[in-house]
């Protein structure tokens, strides 16, 4: 048996929206899972169904062995991270962190020992008596999860934390999360609609849209085989290409390019998809094309540029001279391409 | 320091506006430190007299009233007690009562909220004889409870309570309840801190609107002893008139300003804690 399992998970709110749809997930313990997907697919839902924030309509949840549907929310030892903090503005940090503990019955010694020691960590032991109004936003959220950690709970739940902060700061705290949880080894869910969070974060990443778990598996999983369509548009940056073609005898008929897939697939309405940078750029490639616009970034550059009329972008080291307007020659490789089925989105 | 001609303006203005505040109130005190006869012959006073002492002290310990036995000084014990039992139990009763609606998702509460608030078209001086019947019936004429109970409803500040309150953030009572607060946690460890400000504002308005009850003690009290101040005016105004003695005015402003002074007090004393709540942006 897991440490939390989700069998068959399903919301439905009052007005007859549903959420979250026959879900069923296993976490291990000490595992650090991270939950995407596009905004209002039903991962925070997922998440606070877990924290007891939110009514189950059918399903059950289990942690460490017991059934937890039913319990309250303060009972079931889970800790969680908000998007906002969700600090008590009218405590200082002190008290902030060691409210959960008195109210668990904890003497003023083991929590005064337990604070300083988690605000040392996470180096907020400085701003021990100060009210959240007078912190930035970096220590706030530092004080959230440092009100996490203290209790010590089963599970960490992370609502978005991250999505508050600068670009430069939630680098910084992302690395940090992934350190604290590493050093603590409790299991974590986190939830995020960031595609580079999720991959940089997760053990394992749970890829959900429309309440629907679309696939679950490591970042390289899902990275290098997305079982749908949803997901390989979803996960990497630039976004995956993805080109509606017609496939006969394992030779894929993109407007007048053909792509000999070596096999001996045959469906109607495909849609291949490569990466922009499993694009391999030579001088003696098969195909050739037109660069409409070159996005210079650096390392690295983006081409885009179009097959018939279907958009695609190629990334490429910047070191190679070429500029908008220039034609370029180009291989697909039958190795690095996904096949999917346009009629139900899944994988070929 | 140079002043322009607007700013010159608006501060003479500023200034007659507190002079037209407190220049009579100056005169009542002034006027309450002079014997009765040098008032009665040359009028209102500006400057301080000499009466002080004596002027106060009779006011405060001369027994009054067809009974002879009340004293303004009980009558502010009085007025005091059935002040602040109105404004503490009207504060705790409508945060309460709010906490539930804004709280407790039961079905009823955006109706019973409504005919909470329409109550206001009832003041108690539309149901003062169903209310006098009640409180008689239940022994309660003459007693510090019957002054107090009919009063402490209030449906304005259940409302300012449920404005507020709805203010607060959801994250805020989740991550309490994540933290092991219960609903009654919930309400003195966050609900009450966090309207510190509201909780002060509502005990002023409540404690002045309290202490100057005057239609409900009226019928209340038929024993003097629970007299208040603001009927005791009465007394000191009505006597005397027959006869040939001096009018007691000394005396009478003397009343006036013992009288303002408890709720002034009261605001003087909770506006620190007012304005720190209002400087201190907690949200």
């Amino acid at each position: 048996m897991s440490f939390l399992e989700l069998q068959n998970i399903t919301k439905i709110y009052p007005n007859g929206t549903k959420a979250v749809n026959e879900t069923s997930l296993n976490i291990e313990n000490g595992e650090f899972v991270v939950f995407v997907g596009p905004s209002g697919c039903g991962k925070s839902t997922l998440l606070r169904m877990i924290a007891g924030l939110e009514d189950i309509t059918n399903g059950k949840i289990s942690l460490d062995g017991n059934i937890i549907n039913k319990i309250d929310p303060s009972e079931r030892d889970v800790a969680m991270v908000f998007q906002n903090y969700a600090l008590y503005p009218h405590m200082s940090v002190f008290n902030n962190m060691a409210y959960g503990l008195k109210n668990r019955g904890i003497s003023k010694e083991e929590i005064n020992i337990k604070v300083n020691d988690v605000a040392k960590l996470l180096e907020i032991d400085q701003l021990l008596t100060r009210k959240p109004s007078m912190l930035s936003g970096g220590q706030r959220q530092r004080v959230a999860m440092g009100r996490a950690i203290v209790r010590n709970p089963k599970i960490f739940l992370f609502d978005e934390p991250l999505s508050n902060l600068d670009a430069k700061l939630r680098n910084q705290m992302r690395l940090e999360i992934k350190r604290l949880q590493r050093q603590m080894g409790v299991t974590s869910i986190f939830v995020t609609h960031d595609q580079t969070e999720a991959m940089t974060l997760g053990d394992r990443i749970v890829v959900i849209n429309n309440g629907v778990v679309e696939q679950v598996g490591t970042p390289k999983e899902i990275y290098s085989k997305p079982n749908t369509k949803f997901v390989a548009e979803f996960i990497g940056s630039p976004q995956m290409n993805l080109f509606n073609c017609k496939i006969e005898n394992g030779i894929a008929y993109i407007a007048d390019m053909k792509i000999n897939l070596n096999n001996s697939t045959n469906i109607d309405d495909a849609s291949l998809g490569i990466r922009p940078d499993d694009i391999l750029i030579s001088d003696n490639g098969q195909h050739s094309c037109v660069a409409n616009l070159v996005e210079y970034l650096g390392s690295d550059m983006i081409i885009y540029s179009k097959i018939g009329d279907q958009e695609f972008s190629c990334k490429l080291s910047s070191k190679i001279n070429l500029n908008a307007g220039d034609t370029f020659k180009f291989d697909i490789s039958s190795t690095l391409v996904h096949l999917f089925d346009n009629s139900n989105g899944s994988r070929v | 320091m140079k002043f322009k001609p607007l700013e010159i303006l608006t501060h003479i203005i500023l200034i007659l506006g507190v002079l037209l505040m407190v220049l009579p109130i100056w005169f009542s005190f002034a006027t309450s430190t002079h014997d009765n006869v040098s008032i009665m012959t040359e009028g209102m006073k500006f400057f301080l007299g000499e009466s002080f002492s004596q002027n106060y002290n009779e006011v405060l310990n001369e027994k009054g009233g067809w009974s002879e036995e009340v004293t303004a000084a009980r009558m502010f014990v009085n007025s005091f007690i059935m002040a602040l039992g109105i404004a503490t139990l009207k504060v705790v009763i409508s945060a309460m009562s709010a906490y539930a609606l804004v709280y407790f998702r039961f079905k009823l509460a955006v109706p019973i909220f409504w005919l909470i608030f329409i109550t206001l078209l009832v003041p108690l001086e539309v149901r003062i004889f169903p209310s006098y019947k009640i409180v008689s019936d239940l022994g309660l004429t003459n007693t510090y409870t019957g002054l107090i109970l009919p009063l402490v409803a209030s449906a304005t500040a259940t409302f300012f309570f449920r404005q507020f309150y709805k203010t607060i953030p959801d994250e805020l009572l989740e991550s309490a309840k994540l933290d092991g607060a219960n609903s009654w946690r919930f309400f003195i460890d966050f609900l009450l801190p966090l309207s510190k400000t509201m909780l002060a504002a509502m005990f002023i308005f409540m404690f002045v609107y309290g202490y100057s009850q005057y239609l409900w003690p009226l019928i209340m009290t038929t024993d003097e002893k629970y007299w208040t101040v603001v009927m005791g005016m009465k007394i000191i105004f009505t006597e005397n008139y027959e006869g040939v003695a001096l009018p007691r005015t000394g005396e009478r402003f003397a009343y006036i300003i013992l009288s303002m002074l408890p709720p002034v007090l009261v605001v003087v004393i909770l506006q620190r804690w007012f304005i720190k709540g209002l400087i201190q942006t907690e949200k």
